[in-house]
């Protein structure tokens, strides 16, 4: 894998603290996690939830299972993980992540999905 | 497998269930139902809520559908007039004849009317059937007065059901104190005192000697000695007769004074003809209650099934308990000390209205029989006690005295496995225990696979215990924790915020908690902090906790857009904002649906539609209808007096009153309460949470209702309150809810696991039992002093109407979202519409 390109996507003052937003990357809807604890750290995920079948992931409640981050779909509850978008109660299903940073007031973006 | 013909004559409640324990074991058996009666199976123990506004459907036990699906024949209308043993058959008064290899005589009983010359008029009556019911309801509208003759369990009933007709009523007894046969002298005569109070005038040692026409009233009575009573209308109440009519023709053996004749198996002197209920004489009783008459029926099932089966009726116990007119009442065993040798201890207390009494053996170590007037609440345990013949403690006064440490609560670990837990469905400990081995592991599991709890539901406290403490012998507790962040149930999160003033999730998190939080407790706390402190539910701080919905003051639907309802208290709404809706609707083209709590609900705005939307509605004077929130949903309500011409109180005031007291209090789940304007009950409130019924005299109040998917009638909690007494109830029960339910927990499900029931929510609310009602109050008070319209909220907010928006980098919609037109409307279109939808659009454009 090559260097990762950042992109920006918004500003640190959009996001919502322990809770989502969603943003526009190149017709893709983005859910951005910015959670406070244990440390500080924004999470991207793709928008689309691929249980409820429409763009909600953002409007999820956050917060750990087993000490792993994750969102609750809106929709139907089912848990996703924020590090590799596992669904924690379906096995086959799954969310795109993107690795995402904060650099001073800029939240950025590498649409290379994670491995 | 040999398929004979079983034919049973009845349809009552004990014919009934005859049948489900037939179809239950072996639903091939060949039956035939012939029934005199207009109508299936029917709830008769409950017959007096027909007057309370239950209907003949509500009461009914079976339907067609489930007779169809059972394959029984069953004929109503269709008498039964001769049984020709000889050749197996029986005929109806139309003719028609069955043959049976087995007959079961399942004709019930008739009310006693006695011989009183003028006891055949018009407008006298009993009191047995619906039909009979609709006859006394006919009656009652053009009278003012009422008589029930007989003073026993069903007079008294009937005299209830007179006064909710609005009469002025009397009960005529002929012995010396009322329900003699369950309660002795004393109390009997505090039950007549308690009765007096609620308006019921008792005569007591009075014999009608004849019924001639009145002078003011349409009848007037005479008795022996010399005193006469004026009444539009007379009920008899007199006890029951068996109908043993049929056996009778056909020579079977009948009882001295009626009854035909079973043996153990409840079988007559035909081998093949059985008989059950109230026309059956076993050891010369006839049981004139429906727990025996289920044994019968479950014994014959049995027998009908499997030729020689032991099973046998072995008596039945008379112990019972009941509410009478609000006034508890409760009998058990050998109430009069009949047994040789018996001892009594007695507690009367007299400005409270209460009076117990236990009967004990010689050797003061078994409980014999106990009477109860006003206070029920040692029942269960004295039935036990009597039933399983524990052994009493030294001092057996201690288990009536009031607030004696040493009354023992009796343990179920104490309980023989024999012990029986539910007389109604006639379900021991043994039972409850092999359900909970057979894999039912909670209580709801347990009620649905037993049955226990599910008659009377006078068990449900003791049958929770035995649960409970079962599960815990087998090292499956239920763990109460919320969730794996907390190590407590939400009753004990609400005290420790509570009692340390804990204003922030982070704050409970990290002298409580472990880990981010979830889902589960977020949303349970959030809902915690805003019933004791009542933020700002969108608060930075409270914000990440609050469920989708709440987040955004509305309610997203299956696409991720929202529908918007504003509150419209009590149902009641001008033109104007009629119209205002309708132009909002049809300016941002959303879809509009009246719903169920009357009011207007608009589908389909996107997200960041909502504060524009919402600044119109709040303009035209419009507030947030928090169909989102966990919280009070709508008062519905009757026209009542203003216009109806039946209403006795105004219920769309009181309705509004209510709506605009409780709105925006958070509680474990959501709350819908209902006004009606008179006991015809348009408003529908015996199924709401909340539900208030106007009566000449005041409101009646009942709680923990539901519709939806688990109906549940209301309780009739408190009767004839002023509009302050009402709030004041309603203020105590929804704070105790708030306070004690488990997350997302209905209040009537809450109620189902409410340790002592109704009872016990009364003793708390009414008698301030825990002495918290100040505290309830308070805290209600000022949940009510800092309602604030949170949408109203959010506009003057602009960091909470930052995050209505669909992407924080553009101003593009969700393209997602699209509609197709359906009868005039916008409707959410599926993924394959999507395309037909574009098409839909530039035809309209064009």
């Amino acid at each position: 894998m090559g260097m990762k390109q950042w992109t920006h996507l918004c500003k640190t003052s959009d996001l919502v603290k322990d809770s989502g937003v969603c943003a526009l990357m190149e017709n893709t809807q983005i859910a951005l996690f910015y959670l406070s604890r244990p440390k500080p750290q924004v999470y991207a995920i793709d928008n689309f939830d691929p249980i409820g079948k429409a763009n909600v992931m953002s409007r999820g409640i956050v917060g750990s299972l087993n000490d792993e981050p994750v969102v609750a779909s809106p929709l139907y509850k089912q848990h996703f993980s924020l590090i590799d978008g596992q669904c924690l109660e379906d096995e086959g299903r799954q969310i795109a992540v993107y690795p995402a940073r904060i650099q001073g007031g800029d939240v950025q973006l590498s649409m290379a999905i994670a491995e | 497998m040999m398929h004979k013909n079983i034919v049973v004559i009845g349809n009552g409640m004990v014919g009934h269930h005859l049948l489900e324990h037939l179809m239950a074991q072996s639903p091939d058996v060949n039956v035939t139902v012939l029934s005199s009666e207009p109508r299936l199976a029917y709830d008769r123990v409950h017959l007096s809520e027909y007057f309370s506004g239950k209907s003949a459907e509500e009461l009914a036990l079976a339907n067609e559908a489930q007779y169809k699906q059972w394959q029984v024949d069953v004929l109503c209308g269709e008498r039964v007039v001769s049984i020709d043993r000889d050749s197996k058959t029986v005929q109806t008064e139309h003719g028609k004849r069955f043959t049976y290899d087995e007959l079961v005589m399942a004709t019930g009983s008739y009310p006693f009317v006695p011989p009183i010359p003028g006891n055949d008029q018009e407008h006298c009556l009993v009191y047995r059937t619906i039909e009979d019911l609709e006859a006394i309801q006919a009656s009652a509208q053009h009278a003012t007065v009422g008589v029930v003759v007989g003073g026993g369990l069903l007079g008294l009933e009937a005299a209830n059901a007179l006064r909710q007709l609005g009469l002025q009523t009397h009960v005529v007894e002929f012995a010396p104190q009322l329900m003699a046969v369950q309660v002795d002298g004393a109390g009997g005569s505090l039950l007549k005192s308690k009765i007096e109070e609620l308006g019921v005038k008792v005569h007591c040692s009075k014999a009608t000697e004849n019924i001639t026409s009145g002078n003011q009233r349409r009848y007037k009575m005479c008795f022996s000695d010399g005193e006469t009573l004026e009444t539009d209308l007379i009920l008899f109440s007199a006890g029951i007769r068996p109908h043993d009519e049929l056996a009778r023709a056909c020579d079977l053996d009948v009882g001295e004074r009626g009854g035909i004749v079973i043996d153990n198996y409840c079988r007559t002197s035909d081998a093949n003809i059985y008989a059950v209920g109230e026309c059956a004489l076993w050891q010369q009783r006839v049981f004139g209650l429906v727990a025996p008459g289920y044994q019968m029926a479950k014994v014959v099932a049995k027998r009908l099934l499997e030729e020689g089966s032991e099973e046998q009726f072995s008596g039945a116990d008379m112990s019972t308990k009941l509410k009478l007119m609000g006034v508890d009442v409760g009998s058990i065993g050998d109430a009069h000390a009949t047994t040789p040798g018996a001892q009594t201890y007695t507690y009367e207390n007299q400005p409270l209205g209460i009076y117990k009494k236990i009967v004990v053996s010689e050797d003061r170590k078994t409980l014999l029989g106990a009477v109860l007037v006003g206070d029920c609440g040692d029942y269960d345990t004295l039935l036990q006690y009597m039933l399983n013949r524990i052994e009493l403690p030294s001092a057996p006064e201690a288990l009536i005295l009031p607030m004696s440490d040493a009354a023992p609560s009796l343990g179920v670990d104490a309980l023989p496995d024999t012990a029986s837990i539910c007389s109604c469905h006639n379900v021991s400990k043994g039972d409850v225990v092999a359900a909970i081995d057979g894999g039912a592991c909670d209580l709801a599991s347990v009620k649905n696979c037993t049955k226990a709890s599910t008659g009377c539901g006078g068990c449900s406290a003791l049958l929770k215990n035995l649960v409970d403490s079962t599960l815990e012998q087998r090292g499956l507790e239920v763990n109460a924790d919320i969730c794996e962040h907390f190590a407590y149930s939400r009753q004990e999160l609400y005290d420790i915020i509570r009692v340390e003033g804990i204003k922030q999730f982070d704050e409970l998190l990290d002298r409580h908690g472990n880990g981010l939080g979830c889902d589960t407790c977020k949303p349970a706390v959030g809902s915690i902090l805003a019933s004791l402190w009542n933020d700002y539910v969108l608060k930075e701080e409270h914000l990440p906790l609050q469920d989708t919905n709440d987040t955004y003051l509305a309610n997203m639907q299956k696409d991720g857009s929202y529908s918007v309802v504003p509150r419209v208290p009590g149902g009641e709404i001008t033109a104007d904002k009629l119209i205002v809706l309708g132009e909002v609707a049809k300016k941002y083209d959303l879809y509009t649906k009246i719903t169920g709590g009357q009011r207007v609900d608009l589908f389909g705005a996107r997200l960041e539609q909502l504060p524009e939307i919402w600044a119109e509605l709040i303009d035209a004077g419009f507030e947030t209808g928090h169909a989102y929130g966990k919280s009070l949903r709508t008062v519905k309500s009757c026209v009542g007096e203003s216009w109806c011409r039946y209403g006795v109180k105004d219920s769309v005031s009181m309705a509004i009153f209510l709506e605009n007291r409780y709105k925006g209090l958070r509680a474990p789940h959501k709350i819908k309460m209902a006004v009606s304007g008179c006991t015809r009950e348009c408003a529908e409130a015996q199924s709401k949470d909340i539900g208030v019924i106007a009566t000449e005299n005041g409101w009646n109040l009942y709680v923990c209702g539901n519709g939806g998917m688990r109906p549940r009638h209301a309780d009739l909690f408190a009767t004839d309150l002023n509009d302050e007494g009402l709030i004041r109830c309603i203020d105590r029960v929804l704070m105790f809810y708030v306070r004690t339910a488990d997350r997302l927990q209905r209040t009537s499900v809450w109620m189902e696991n409410l340790e002592g029931g109704l009872g016990y929510l009364k003793k708390v609310v009414v008698d301030d039992h825990l002495g918290v009602c100040d505290e309830l109050e308070a805290q209600m008070d000022d949940i009510v002093g800092t309602y604030q319209c949170e949408w109203k909220t959010t506009l003057e907010n602009p960091a909470a109407l930052k995050r209505f928006r669909q992407f924080v980098n553009s101003d593009e919609p969700d393209e997602s979202i699209q509609f197709v037109r359906v009868r005039d409307q916008i409707s959410p279109a599926d993924k394959t519409e999507c395309v037909k939808a574009e098409c839909i659009t530039e035809t309209e454009m064009a």
